[in-house]
């Protein structure tokens, strides 16, 4: 549990982040989004001290995150950003050792967690871990970049636009391996990112930064049926909030009882992706699989559309 | 890194151009020179006006022509040839002939048994050993040596040339007499101008690096420290040794046991300190440089992960800022293995010794003594740390 108390940060006049409070519960993914300058890095950067807040606290677990000296509060919180920022003279196992070997980890206890976490990523041990970041291609970077930030068991990870310099393909990925990897660590995230599709995709809760305020706070559901100022609503789409919401909700979540005839889809299709398909095959209905691939439910188009409506 | 070379130039493309027009320039000097320009200066004494001779009448006619059609050879197949490896062999037995015919002519021009007589090397001889040398090195970067090739090669050019002392190929040349005068002061003074530059540098490193990094961490004291510095280096060397005689010889006069100690207003102990002042900026303006490029990202990762100040700056920002400083380091060495040469003056020693009785002689034979010496040391550190460089930006890329 990190609850973030009238954080403020002020430079000089300038307010750039303006008394916010939000708590993000235990094991689950925050995603704050803003434009470029509205205060959202700085935000993150209070909760690990980086920035260090002219008023209002950080508390992880109810503790003060003020009464911890700097650098040992930031080994226990994972820190992944923009870039990567791997040491580029360092290899990988060592970069990823990084944070262990600061904790004092004996060298077979981080050398496992190293080859288990490139493992994790998708890379072969015996292969990278005694390559150079500039031997990586940019996707493997920044998995390396999160495995970093993952190698002393973190209870909170934070991410500063962690996959904004990836192609379209590769950052989908690294959001599908992110989620994966949340589920199994059960690793509290607070992500900042520019891009709505990314706060929509990963965020359970999802905060909108402007001019340094928070201005909501919510559900992503809930950003767009119950929007509480203008720019949230602008800035999450009032053209195409209906698909979104419906990006949201799964094929299993929204199906009706009785095997359908139409076309078969998974149970954790987004109904957005159903709405396609169905559009593709000229069809009325899906059927909805379940776990084991056999006929769970069933779904229509006007039931599809009556969910993309707020309620 | 960002020192691979691309395409035309680098090892990939290790067959040449048609030709090269830097190389034809070089041989054409070479040829001229050979034409029309004195090979060797003989000289009833040292310092008697020299007469010039051509190649032809410094060798035995058949000879002097048989170089004269290698040299044309030479400098034609290192213009020509597409082979690399044939240019640089070319214009390594350019060098190699240049210098074998000198030495003969030497041999043959003295008269027997004068030990007076000054045959020295004239302008056409230095031309053409420097064109050829150029062409030699021109095909040598193209190679894209790896560090410990350039050091072997540095030691193996290093060991031709001492072999060609050692069996008195030179001999009767005159700088080499000049070297058989002042043979055992010559080898205490090339060890006092090594322990002038060397001795220099080390506490120059010691003291350069940390101000470097005060600059780079405090930037409001960057500006006046930096322009503390560059002022040392604009007050001109022999001006610089002639100020810290001042207050050496008054605190010598103080305290008679500094004195004792060497630490006097003239001798080593005022040529140390300039040098040492001397080397302090690019040090410590170069240590600024290098942490300054040490990416902001990695710097911003390392403080996220709770590195403290000073590990950060251990493990990560000295390491990579480690070639920019020691391109600095190059940078001072050679400059202080030129400049050691001013402590002659003073009462410092080292090479320039010879170079300023030389001068007072007007015996450039003894100037070429001390100078030709401090060219090649120079040219030999700036190798070895050019390689370091590599080695340091290389293993860790």
């Amino acid at each position: 549990m990190i609850e973030i108390e009238s954080l403020t940060k002020q430079y000089g006049p300038t307010v750039v982040v303006d008394a916010v409070s939000m708590s993000i519960v235990r094991g689950s993914i925050a995603v704050v989004v803003g434009t470029s300058g509205s205060g959202k890095s700085t935000l993150l950067r209070m909760i690990n001290q980086l920035v260090l807040p002219t008023r209002g606290r950080v508390l992880i677990d109810g503790r003060d995150t003020a009464t911890t000296p700097s650098h040992l509060l930031r080994r226990q919180i994972g820190y992944a950003i923009q870039g990567n920022g791997l040491f580029p003279h360092r290899t990988v196992a060592e970069n990823i050792g990084t944070v262990p070997a600061l904790l004092g980890w004996d060298a077979e206890r981080i050398k496992a967690r190293v080859a288990e976490l490139l493992q994790i990523f998708q890379l072969e041990p015996a292969e990278y871990a005694g390559k150079f970041p500039h031997q990586l291609s940019g996707g493997q970077q920044q998995r390396v970049g999160v495995a970093r930030a993952l190698a002393a068991e973190p209870a909170v990870l934070l991410m500063d636009e962690p996959f904004g310099a990836l192609d379209p393909i590769i950052r989908a990925k690294a959001q599908e391996d992110l989620i994966a990897i949340q589920k199994r660590f059960g690793t509290t995230v607070v992500m900042v990112t520019h891009d709505m599709d990314e706060a929509f995709r990963l965020g359970h809760r999802v905060g909108v930064m402007h001019a340094g305020r928070l201005l909501q706070y919510d559900r992503p559901a809930a950003l767009l049926t119950n929007p509480k100022d203008a720019f949230v609503s602008r800035l999450t789409g009032i053209a195409d909030r209906s698909l979104r919401l419906l990006s949201l909700i799964s094929a299993a979540e929204a199906a009706e009882p009785g095997a359908g005839s139409g076309p078969a889809v998974t149970a954790d299709t987004s109904l957005r992706d159903v709405l396609s398909y169905l559009l593709w095959q000229g069809a009325r209905s899906a059927t909805v699989l379940g776990a084991d691939g056999s006929p769970a439910g069933n779904l229509t188009v006007d039931g599809i559309l009556a969910r993309g409506r707020p309620r | 890194m960002s020192l691979e070379v691309p395409g035309a130039i680098g090892g990939a493309a290790r067959s040449a151009q048609r030709w090269d027009r830097f190389n034809a320039l070089l041989g054409a000097v070479g040829i001229a020179a050979i034409a029309w320009l004195p090979f060797v200066d003989c000289k009833t004494s040292r310092i008697a006006t020299g007469q010039p001779r051509s190649l032809f009448v410094s060798l035995a006619p058949g000879w002097a022509v048989a170089a004269a059609a290698a040299l044309v050879l030479f400098a034609a197949v290192a213009t020509f040839a597409a082979n690399l490896r044939a240019r640089l062999l070319c214009a390594v037995l350019g060098v190699v002939t240049v210098a074998l015919a000198v030495g003969c002519a030497a041999a043959g021009l003295t008269p027997a048994g004068n030990r007076i007589a000054r045959i020295s090397p004239g302008i056409g001889c230095w031309l053409l050993l420097l064109a050829f040398a150029l062409i030699a090195a021109n095909a040598l970067s193209r190679f894209r040596l790896t560090p410990a090739q350039r050091v072997l090669a540095l030691l193996a050019a290093a060991g031709v040339a001492y072999m060609a002392f050692a069996t008195g190929l030179f001999d009767h040349l005159s700088v080499m007499r000049e070297y058989a005068v002042n043979a055992p002061s010559f080898a205490r003074e090339a060890r006092r101008h090594l322990l002038l530059a060397l001795g220099s540098i080390a506490p120059a490193v010691l003291v350069g690096l940390p101000i470097g990094v005060l600059c780079q961490r405090i930037p409001p004291i960057r500006a006046a420290t930096l322009q503390a510095l560059n002022l040392i280096q604009t007050i001109p060397s022999i001006a610089l040794f002639g100020i810290l005689m001042v207050p050496l010889g008054a605190l010598a006069a103080a305290h008679p046991l500094l004195g004792e100690l060497g630490i006097r207003g003239i001798g080593a102990a005022p040529a140390l300190l300039a040098l040492f002042l001397y080397a302090l900026l690019p040090v410590a303006s170069s240590t600024v440089a290098g942490l300054g490029r040490v990416s902001a990202a990695a710097i911003d990762a390392a403080r996220g992960m709770g590195l403290t100040n000073g590990q950060r700056l251990r493990q990560i920002e000295l390491p990579l800022a480690l070639p920019y400083i020691l391109t600095g380091v190059r940078v001072v060495l050679v400059q202080n293995i030129g400049l050691a040469t001013i402590a002659a003056l003073i009462g410092g020693g080292g090479l320039g010794t010879f170079v300023f009785q030389g001068i007072g002689q007007t015996a450039i034979d003894l100037v070429l003594l001390g100078a030709i010496p401090i060219v090649l040391l120079g040219f030999s550190c700036a190798v070895l740390l050019g390689a370091l460089i590599d080695v340091v930006q290389r293993m860790p890329p």
